[in-house]
């Protein structure tokens, strides 16, 4: 009688062809499965930013959804999880991905130019953008992927072993691991590691003040200036954003903007116009804009890639309307890559993709004219 | 007397359309959708006893309610009919909420019975949820080794397809059960009120097919539910609707508040999923009513998403237009 061979649970699985990968995004990187921790599912440290309500309800007060979340249930973003009338985070030192980038990949142009950031993701987010790049991490719950083990002090070692003088929550959206990202950056400061935060800027006026006191920089992708853009491709809402972004200028936080322009739904005239006007009323004429161009993704794939010329009417928009330091990212090569003097038009810094060719800033200043030019240079 | 012999005693058919689509193409295409969609709601007194089921009044309810949808006295031709040995049968459970608030295992055993007597392997019928975590929390054992026995496990298990599926306002991962495991689907909801979607039936059950449902709850879930349910990879596959209404909720859910909670003691039959939906929002609108709580509308959160699926094809959400065909035994 043949003898019947026992097959564990991986090897049933694999035979249905039904084990899944880490999750995988362009640019970032995916944990090989065998270098991973078991999966933690019932990690759970209480949020930080929540009401508790009758009935075992809680109300989150993280972002302005504000979801009131029934027991057993998560909010909109799907990291987050009432158990028994307490609201957890379930992604606190649980990041999905990290990578070492040039923090122009942010892209931030006016901090620490030529530098890298460790950079790090959790899932989840708290928009839908129905463009997003990395919705394969962003869209997707923590149990649905292989985490990492990372705490505060651990992510501050690796960073320096790194020599990256920069931690970098990006990705996905860290407003959504907001806790993790404040004990994180405060351990950082405290190792003189600065933090920045790549957002979009969906976030309430409290704990977006909290985080301040510990971040150096945040870069906000300020994704159309129209709230029919904000609620049917995107799934928020804009008024919160540009709050946010008041709010950030009022806390003297240095703040960068990107505009991703998608082809016929944020490229007209009118809506590159209000935007440098309501950036220089309510932000002044120095905060750098960054132009991306769109590539087809996720549940957006009816549409071209942003034509370069659009990219090029925005920013002659933009800087006619006074703005001084608009950029256009994701064209390689482009002379809009490099920051220029707005008072002399000298270069001062040099750009090719993400490479620094020249940086001629000298203690913040233009090395023709003096001028002065905001940012975070040292 | 045995239970077959006792439900051709006591069938009583009301009178109403037939329809009886075969096996592998058991949901009407729009087009052919029927005017009338008939919905069977069967109740018994006798089901419950002071700590739990009777299996056998369960398996009487089952019987009577395939008999009266499908206009017959051989309700065991119907499973036959509508699953065959090259059948995988996935059951699709509701687990969330603990094992009062949750598909009842002792129904689902029922099923699973039915399934067999129909010449389904039993390897061949997974009971299914999200994590394996929901389906222990409500009293379901996990197999997914021993392939001799019924299997059970959540998508946590299984991972999600890498395809995205996209429809409408809809676009999401779905789990490799539904996408490659099943040839066909049973999907057995509970009869309850949702705080933010109204109630949680058949359609929304699917939520717990795909890996982002909780960014499908804007708007009290109007259009996403419907949008989800539409797509061919789900629709195609359900052969059959069967709402756990054994104990049922009329406010406070998905959670399980037992102050607002009632012992049924039925279940809903459809094949249907949108006609299931219309009426088992009707039961709980009448619950609220005779409780004192306000209509879904009145407390912000009608679930327009049935609707809006009566309104897109997918099926029959008009309540005039649907066969409501009430049994009551004990």
């Amino acid at each position: 009688m043949a003898e019947k061979k026992q097959i564990n649970r991986r090897e049933f699985l694999e035979s249905c062809g039904i084990l899944t990968g880490a999750a995988i995004i362009s640019g970032a990187t995916p944990f090989a499965a065998s270098s991973l921790p078991a999966k933690d599912e019932k990690h759970r440290v209480e949020a930080r930013w929540y009401e508790k309500q009758p009935h075992k309800k809680v109300k989150c007060k993280l972002c302005p959804r504000e979801c009131v979340v029934d027991d057993r249930e998560r909010g909109y973003c799907g990291v987050r999880e009432n158990w028994n009338g307490v609201y957890y985070t379930l992604v606190h030192s649980r990041p999905c991905t990290y990578h070492i980038d040039p923090i122009e990949k942010k892209p931030l142009f006016h901090f620490l130019p030529g530098t890298i950031a460790y950079s790090l993701a959790t899932v989840g987010c708290n928009v839908d953008c129905k463009f997003c790049q990395n919705w394969q991490i962003s869209q997707i719950r923590p149990e649905q992927v292989d985490n990492l083990n990372l705490p505060p002090e651990k992510v501050v070692r690796e960073a320096r072993r790194a020599g990256a003088p920069t931690i970098a929550y990006t990705y996905t959206e860290p407003v959504i691991f907001s806790e993790y990202m404040l004990d994180t950056a405060a351990a950082g400061r405290k190792a003189g590691v600065k933090s920045v935060m790549i957002s979009n800027g969906y976030i309430q006026a409290e704990p977006m003040t909290d985080l301040c006191q510990v971040l150096d920089a945040v870069k906000i992708d300020l994704k159309a200036i129209t709230e029919k853009f904000y609620r049917e491709v995107v799934a928020g809402e804009l008024k919160p954003v540009l709050d946010t972004l008041v709010l950030l200028r009022k806390l003297k936080m240095w703040t960068e903007i990107v505009y991703l322009v998608v082809p016929t739904l944020n490229d007209s005239d009118a809506e590159f116009r209000n935007l440098a006007r309501w950036i220089r009323t309510n932000l002044g004429k120095d905060v750098p804009l960054h132009f991306s161009r769109f590539y087809p993704q996720y549940k957006l794939q009816n549409l071209p890639p942003t034509p370069v010329k659009t990219l090029e009417r925005a920013h002659d928009i933009c800087q006619a309307e006074g703005l001084h330091y608009v950029y256009i990212g994701n064209v390689p090569g482009h002379r809009a890559e490099s920051t220029y003097c707005p008072y002399c038009s000298e270069v001062l810094i040099r750009r090719r993709g993400y490479l620094i060719l020249e940086n001629r800033i000298v203690d913040g200043k233009c090395p023709n004219c003096q001028a002065t030019i905001p940012g975070i240079w040292h | 007397m045995n239970r077959r012999q006792f439900i051709r005693q006591s069938f009583i058919i009301g009178a109403g359309f037939s329809f009886l689509p075969s096996a592998g193409n058991m949901f009407p295409t729009v087009s052919a959708l029927p005017t009338k969609s008939r919905v069977v709601q069967i109740t018994n007194s006798l089901v419950r006893y002071r700590h739990g089921f009777h299996r056998a009044q369960i398996e009487k309810m089952l019987d009577d309610g395939i008999a009266a949808l499908y206009d017959t006295e051989e309700p065991g031709k119907i499973w036959r009919q509508l699953f065959s040995k090259k059948d995988t049968v996935g059951i699709k459970v509701n687990c969330l909420s603990g094992e009062r608030g949750s598909s009842h295992k002792i129904l689902v055993e029922a099923i699973a019975e039915n399934l067999q007597q129909a010449g389904v392997k039993p390897k061949n019928i997974i009971i299914w949820d999200r994590l394996n975590e929901d389906l222990e929390n409500a009293g379901f054992r996990i197999n997914i080794e021993n392939k001799n026995k019924i299997r059970c496990f959540g998508n946590d298990a299984v991972a999600y397809d890498n395809r995205l599926y996209l429809n409408g306002s809809v676009g999401s991962l779905i789990t490799r059960t539904v996408t490659r495991l099943c040839t066909a689907l049973i999907n057995v909801p509970v009869l309850k009120d949702h705080g933010i979607v109204g109630v949680t039936l058949s359609m929304k059950n699917f939520f717990g097919a795909i890996h982002n449902p909780n960014k499908y709850h804007l708007n009290n879930g109007n259009p996403y539910v419907a949008d989800l349910y539409e797509m061919d990879i789900i629709r195609r596959k359900v052969r059959l609707t069967i709402c756990d209404a054994l104990d049922a909720q009329y406010e406070g859910g998905p959670p399980f508040k037992p102050q607002w909670s009632w012992q049924m003691n039925g279940m809903l039959m459809a094949l249907d999923a949108v006609a299931l939906d219309r009426v088992g929002w009707q039961i709980i609108e009448e619950r609220r009513a005779k409780e004192g709580f306000p209509s879904l509308k009145k407390a912000g959160r009608e679930p327009a998403y049935i609707l809006t699926a009566g309104r897109k094809g997918i099926g029959q959400a008009d309540l005039s237009r649907i066969d409501w065909l009430k049994r009551e035994f004990g």
